[in-house]
């Protein structure tokens, strides 16, 4: 049971290893345009709103997976030439998951007392001002759980790549059965890999949960 | 309108119509591009799309669709059912009972679906258990969603008003006419609109399959695209498939946004405090 682990070393860091960067890219860019939608959604400009609640209408009623298959095998139709599949997963990942943290924002952004902003305003507050110095930094404590969720979310998603050609954790079994490797404990080492990086998100989120619940 | 502005003066007026002039050229420039890179590809050479105008390939679609739907409609039944008796369970006053469903649901909810269906195809050639690619999709889906389904469930029970099962039980009934009789009835309505975008969820993972030869609707799209004959019309076909999918789900969506309505405008009615557990549980669930 072991020596499939021990003996591919290799496959399984990797495999890992590309998984974790793949999350960590997507997890930031993500977390930047989404933020950037969820304030678009709320603005006083009718177009930017326009934008934000057709980007994320359209992109939560697409299958992950389609969004692959049009980077991987369409987008080179259309003649744009993505570095690498790797970059492809990247840039698939974040546009799918912009659109969750998109809501995540708004609905916090939604949950600060209109107290909070009707101050805001009648100091002479700007409606940039307003958001970002006291909207955001309170919708953020709020958002933090449903955000983990999404985050978590993102972390499994990202075995998807492993259908386009990228070698990440969801890609081991494929390189393994070429070594002639047992698929099912193959399979079981990388599900506890997945349970390894993700448990400990959960109990933060559980954690960041009950503290929310307290303030 | 929004408490985040005021009712903008004349100069506020001034900069919010410039913004939103610009916000527009910008996105009309964009689409632009978009259709200027089409058409420079050849996207729109009607070679690429006469394909779809062939009953036989409009057959070709409507059985992945049909595949997409099998999948998805006995995923959704067993999840469904799946989900009910683990919640059950975790809600369960024995202790043997609730922690091996705790075990069982935080386990399905933290190893990726992917990996999952991956585990029923694999397994089922090595074991020789002639498990079908449907099969792998459909159970692996169930494993997931309703494991998910099970939490909200469980979250919606929780989230009803401690009062009504302290009176009940002051009343004197057992636990399980607790549960059925009193509990459920409000945690359902409650509970449908996250059921609702869990299933949305279900049906748009049903892609997956494409990644285990499930011959579902994106993986026909994939075979349409290859076709050299048509000049390989990856673009038409996914622009197909994907104004069916959106279609699908938004539908789903729209009825999930109207039960939404219906139990907000209902709690007003009633008065009955908001289910924010349940709420949550909308909001801060998965999406795959």
């Amino acid at each position: 049971m072991f020596s499939v682990l021990t003996d591919n070393w290799d496959l399984f860091g990797q495999g890992f290893w590309t998984t974790i960067k793949l999350f960590l890219i997507s997890g930031v860019l993500s977390l930047v345009i989404g933020t950037l939608l969820g304030t678009f959604r709320v603005s006083p400009v009718p177009a930017l709103r326009g934008v934000g609640t057709g980007y994320v209408n359209v992109l939560r009623n697409t299958p992950l997976t389609l969004v692959f298959a049009f980077l991987v095998f369409g987008a080179p139709k259309m003649s744009i030439e993505l570095p690498s599949f790797f970059w492809s997963a990247v840039v698939a990942l974040t546009i799918y998951t912009s659109a969750f943290i998109c809501e995540v924002v708004r609905s916090g952004i939604n949950t600060v007392p209109p107290g909070q902003t009707e101050a805001g305003r009648a100091v002479g507050m700007s409606f940039v001002q307003v958001l970002t110095v006291i909207v955001l930094p309170q919708a953020f404590r709020v958002v933090v759980p449903p955000l983990m969720s999404v985050l978590i979310a993102l972390l499994k998603n990202t075995t998807i790549a492993a259908g386009f050609s990228v070698a990440e954790a969801g890609a081991i079994p494929a390189a393994m059965s070429e070594r002639g490797e047992n698929q099912l404990l193959t399979l079981t080492w990388i599900a506890i890999g997945f349970l390894i990086l993700i448990v400990p998100l959960m109990f933060l989120q559980r954690w960041a949960e009950r503290r929310t619940a307290v303030a | 309108m929004s408490a985040l502005y005021d009712v903008p003066g004349p100069r506020a007026k001034i900069r919010n119509r410039t913004l939103n002039v610009v916000v527009l050229l910008l996105v009309a420039g964009a689409v632009a591009w978009v259709i200027y890179r089409l058409n420079a590809t050849g996207q729109f050479e009607s070679r690429r799309w006469v394909q779809f105008q062939y009953t036989a390939i409009q057959n070709q679609l409507l059985d992945g669709l049909l595949a997409t739907l099998k999948a998805a409609g006995l995923a959704a039944v067993l999840a469904l059912v799946f989900g009910s008796v683990f919640a059950a369970a975790r809600i369960s006053d024995h202790k043997w009972v609730r922690t091996p469903a705790t075990f069982v649901v935080e386990l399905f909810r933290a190893v990726p679906l992917l990996i999952l269906m991956f585990f029923f195809y694999y397994g089922s050639l090595q074991f020789q258990l002639g498990l079908t690619p449907f099969w792998a999709v459909v159970l692996g889906l169930t494993l997931y969603n309703g494991s998910v389904l099970a939490e909200i469930f469980r979250a919606g029970i929780a989230a009803v008003p401690k009062g009504q099962r302290e009176a009940s039980y002051a009343l004197g009934l057992r636990k399980n006419q607790v549960v059925r009789l009193v509990l459920l009835p409000q945690a359902i309505s409650a509970m449908l609109p996250a059921i609702v975008s869990q299933l949305v969820v279900l049906l748009k993972d049903t892609a997956l399959g494409f990644i285990i030869t499930y011959p579902e609707l994106l993986y026909v799209g994939k075979q349409m695209g290859g076709r050299l004959n048509y000049g390989f019309p990856y673009i038409p076909t996914y622009i197909v498939i994907a104004i069916i999918y959106i279609g699908l789900c938004s539908l789903l969506s729209v009825l999930a946004r109207y039960l939404e309505g219906r139990s907000r405008r209902r709690r007003k009615v009633t008065g009955a405090p908001p289910t924010s557990a349940a709420e949550s549980a909308t909001s801060a669930e998965a999406p795959l």
